[in-house]
């Protein structure tokens, strides 16, 4: 049975899978296919139930119902040991009382690997620690122990590698570069990596496709860059990046727009860019889609008129803080291409366009409506 | 004299330890003072004619008594001991690793022999001793009254160990394809280590220095403890205060050569 | 020793510092096993033990027959015990409650510079607090008995300043006091050392920010910190104190100073049918220990003391 499991191979399946503790679901009825040799990204705040899920593909709980699977072969209900799975701890969990080779060398020997002592030194050679393989864990500092933890889990060849947080305790320009670092290890060992974090930037940067969990649910799945640019729910509208909301209601159709009111102002959306066709409807678009003008723009036939209420110069760009005849602030990064930039202050009356094309359109919900109100921009 | 007055006031709690420290070692001092006493009949008073004299460090053993006595308490501690951080170990771990039914009760039969005096463990042993058990009263009376108080600080002490632990240590030895069995051996057991050696050495140091309860159950079998007791009334012989104070030494340099091995180990980084 | 009350004073201060695991698979039986030789032992040769103490204490003796005794529902034996030894009960505690003070005052300094003011010589002054008490107990208990002795200096000294009322030191209740705060004196000084190292030094500093004066601060920020620690340490050293009975023997007189603990021990080795009264005398010491330290459990307490 073990030695069975443990050989199993091919892509992740998630079938229903659902856990629940005494007082609460942590994961309900979640279904994913993680391809083999995929750097896949599960985000969502923290109790979202990502890393429940995590440790249910490592063993490390049992799902209440539903099936975890590798390739054809049913995993569910066997323990850590007997499958081809390996974690990268958040706290790294590297074994103090063992020197950086031993904990490297701990899971091939466990598997009986004849030539347990020259993986690990290739593994280590792989993250760049060859040189510190004789010391303890409490003598490196954290990216180095970060980055024996990833040999740890590496060495065994894992048909999927979990990576629970791996660079949460680092400082951030370490992350940036490790980030990178783990980008490259992946392609190089072309292993399955689930990478769990609470930091969009992080899962946009390195993963193929990521999974945005809320309440125990998958919002919704893509690539990075389709989460982006169309969000499907107004929670990943505003996890993945930030979005400018407002509810309305749907009047019509305009050629390939669908036509809403928010707040008396009428807006388009591009049809495809909609997941709601009538009634209500929760309008979005991106903060860096948004013009800001110091007096109504002609003919764009999309524009705002908004008080503006804090301006913040970052160099590259300018942030300013509006608030819209709903209520909503809103918020817009303008270029700083001028020279000379438009000194906009506090208390202006100002006016907000956009290309309709780059709007988008999803469900109204309790998240959004919360979001469409409080928005601040932050 | 207001900088002295200041002085004063910012290292006061600084010099009252130092006072308290004296104090703590006053005794100690006056014993090992007396280890060298060039008495004649009782070693109550500085003899002011005779000089010091090594002779009781030269011959430690030769008091009548003192050595056998030294023996039997050395036997009773290595034997408590063992008995008692095996057994102490096992209630840990399971108090530690497991939610089980009774866990609460167990808490507090744990705690209880610690929450009651010695001269009530000691009164109750001796009653079942000869109105129960009918067993006489000697050297393994004395043993297993002293595994039993001991099993409680075993307890507390690999307790602690234990539930500093990082249980995801554990978790990362079964991701590793560590089976329950080398998990423990590898990983739990070299960990809890200084715990249990902790609480082996403390309930060494509880059994050789126990005198109520033991007194109680005891019989004709002679602890140190006891024989200086004893031999108080006729006047202890200075042998006793060698003994004692190599005791003392020996604990010392254990711990100093602990602490000095422990900062090694946690490795100066090069 | 160390580790063992720094450990318990942990267990004042963190209810659960590691909650049961959740996960993994917990078979049924596996605990009990653990548990079984360790919990047996101490049910055979405690709670058994303490069952034939409380039934030892209702026996009654076979009359004409000293020495000799019957199983019955004697409740005069308390009766008996507590109105000839009441007393010595009422000492036990005042002696205890006195040392407990002193062990107090003198600790909570020497743990406060412990933690706070000792910078790199914490860990050698952890091990001069605990050296002393490698020697063995009876023989630097009796050293003080040399120390305070009439022919002792100091004794010596304060007689020739007419500083002594009585002329004496030891065979005094303030000798026996004396005698049991220094031998239970660790025992409230490693507690309060464990807390007070685990408070994080910037609230100290925070408190003289807000109060300035130091009494203040102590007040409300340091001694709260200690909490747990000075809870633990009182009945490390309330409990053994009130039961002991070697310092009254060595450092006290025969008479007015002899607490519970002697009367137990001497009830049950020199007194001829003393029997059941010293058993009853130490349920009563137990029964009353254990209302007191839970009463102030209650008070002030913790939940994992017990």
């Amino acid at each position: 049975m073990a030695t069975n499991t443990r050989e199993a191979h091919g892509d992740l399946v998630l079938e229903n899978v659902t856990k629940e503790f005494a007082d609460f679901t942590a994961v309900d009825d979640l279904s994913l296919v993680v391809p083999r040799g995929s750097f896949f990204a599960l985000l969502g705040p923290s109790g979202c139930g990502k890393t429940t899920t995590l440790r249910m593909v490592a063993g490390l709980e049992q799902p209440t119902h539903g099936k975890v699977l590798i390739g054809q072969t049913d995993i569910t209900g066997t323990r850590p040991h007997e499958r081809p799975v390996n974690t990268v701890f958040q706290s790294y969990a590297l074994f103090p009382h063992l020197t950086i080779r031993e904990n490297v060398a701990f899971g091939p020997k466990r598997r009986k690997a004849a030539d347990a002592v020259r993986l690990a030194d290739d593994a280590l050679e792989l993250v760049q620690l060859s040189h510190l393989a004789g010391r303890k864990p409490v003598q490196l500092s954290g990216g180095q122990q970060q980055r024996v933890a990833l040999a740890r889990a590496v060495v065994n060849q894992p048909e999927v590698l979990l990576l629970d947080e791996p660079l949460g305790a680092l400082d951030l320009k370490l992350r940036r570069q490790m980030q990178v670092e783990l980008k490259r290890i992946q392609s190089e060992v072309g292993l399955t990596f689930i990478h769990v974090t609470h930091d969009q930037e992080e899962a946009m940067t390195m993963a193929d496709t990521v999974a945005v969990m809320n309440r125990g649910r998958i919002e919704q799945m893509g690539p990075p860059e389709r989460l982006y640019d169309l969000p499907q729910t107004a929670f990943v509208a505003n996890f993945v990046g930030q979005s400018n909301l407002g509810v309305g209601r749907i009047h019509g159709t305009d050629g390939d727009f669908i036509v809403a009111e928010v707040s008396d102002t009428k807006v388009r959306i591009p049809k495809q860019r909609s997941e709601i066709h009538d009634g209500e409807v929760m309008f979005g678009v991106r903060p860096e889609k948004v013009r800001i003008h110091e007096s109504q723009p002609v003919a764009t036939g999309n524009d705002v008129k908004a008080t503006v209420i804090d301006v913040s110069f970052t160099g590259v760009a300018t942030q300013y803080l509006v608030t819209v005849p709903s209520g909503a602030s809103w918020t817009v990064y303008e270029q700083n291409l001028d020279v000379e930039p438009i000194s906009l202050r506090p208390g202006d009356d100002v006016w907000l366009s956009w290309d309709p094309t780059h709007a988008f359109g999803v469900p109204v919900d309790e998240d959004g409506r919360k979001a469409a109100l409080a928005e601040d921009g932050a | 004299m207001t900088r002295a007055r200041s002085w004063v006031s910012d290292h006061i709690a600084m010099i009252i330890a130092v006072a308290v420290l004296v104090y703590l070692f006053l005794p100690v001092l006056y014993t090992f003072v007396f280890s060298f006493n060039n008495y004649r009949r009782s070693n109550i008073e500085w003899v002011s004619d005779g000089s010091p004299t090594l002779k009781h460090w030269a011959n430690p053993c030769g008091a009548p008594g003192v050595c056998p006595a030294l023996v039997e308490s050395i036997k009773i501690g290595a034997i408590a001991t063992l008995v008692a951080t095996a057994l102490g170990t096992l209630i840990a771990f399971a108090l530690v690793r497991y939610v089980f039914r009774g866990r609460s009760s167990t808490n507090v039969l744990v705690f209880l022999p610690m929450a009651t005096p010695e001269v009530v463990l000691g009164a109750s042993l001796l009653t079942i001793f000869i109105q129960g058990f009918r067993m006489d009263l000697g050297f393994w009376t004395v043993v297993i009254a002293h595994i039993m108080f001991c099993i409680s600080f075993v307890v507390v002490t690999v307790k602690a160990r234990l539930q500093s632990l990082d249980p995801r240590l554990e978790e990362a030895a079964s991701d590793l394809y560590a089976n329950p069995t080398t998990t423990f051996l590898r990983i739990t057991f070299p960990l809890a280590l200084p715990g249990i050696v902790a609480a082996a050495l403390l309930s060494f140091s509880l059994s050789f220095d126990d005198f109520i309860i033991t007194n109680f159950v005891s019989g004709n079998e002679t602890t140190f403890p006891k024989f200086v007791y004893v031999s108080y009334t006729r006047g202890i012989p200075a042998q006793a205060n060698v003994i004692g104070f190599s005791m003392f030494l020996i604990a010392v340099l254990c711990v100093i050569a602990a602490q000095v091995i422990g900062s090694r180990r946690r490795g100066v980084a090069a | 020793m160390t580790t063992a009350i720094a450990a318990s004073a942990r267990e004042a201060g963190d209810p659960q510092l590691t909650p049961p695991r959740r996960g993994g698979r917990r078979r049924g039986w596996m605990p009990y096993v653990l548990l079984l030789p360790g919990l047996l032992w101490l049910t055979l040769f405690f709670i058994v033990p303490l069952v034939q103490l409380g039934s030892a204490s209702l026996q009654s003796q076979w009359p004409g027959a000293p020495g000799y005794y019957y199983r019955d529902v004697n409740g005069a034996n308390y009766l008996d015990a507590l109105s000839a030894y009441g007393v010595h009960f009422l000492r036990s505690l005042a002696f205890a409650g006195m040392a407990t003070v002193l062990c107090f005052a003198i600790a909570f300094p020497l743990a406060y510079a412990m933690a706070f003011k000792a910078g790199r010589w914490r860990n050698v002054m952890l091990i001069l607090v605990v050296a002393p008490f490698f020697t063995s107990f009876i023989l630097r208990t009796i050293a003080w008995r040399q120390i305070l002795a009439d022919e002792g200096p100091l004794a010596r000294t304060l007689n020739a300043l007419h500083l002594l009322p009585g002329g004496h030191i030891t065979e005094t209740w303030v000798a026996v006091v004396a005698g049991l705060t220094y031998n239970f004196l660790p025992f409230m000084v490693l507690p309060i050392y464990t807390s007070l190292e685990r408070a994080d030094p910037r609230l100290l500093e925070a408190g003289r920010d807000l109060y300035a004066d130091r009494l203040t601060t102590l007040r409300t920020v340091t001694i709260p910190l200690a909490a747990p620690g000075i809870l633990a340490g009182t009945l490390l050293t309330f409990i053994p104190a009130a039961g002991d009975y070697v310092n009254a023997e060595l450092l006290g007189s025969d008479t007015s100073t002899k607490m519970v603990g002697n009367v137990i021990n001497s009830q049950f080795f020199t007194v001829l049918g003393g029997y059941p009264t010293a058993a009853a005398l130490s349920i009563s010491l137990m029964v009353l220990i254990l209302v007191l330290v839970l009463g102030y459990v209650r008070r002030f307490g913790t939940e994992e003391v017990l």
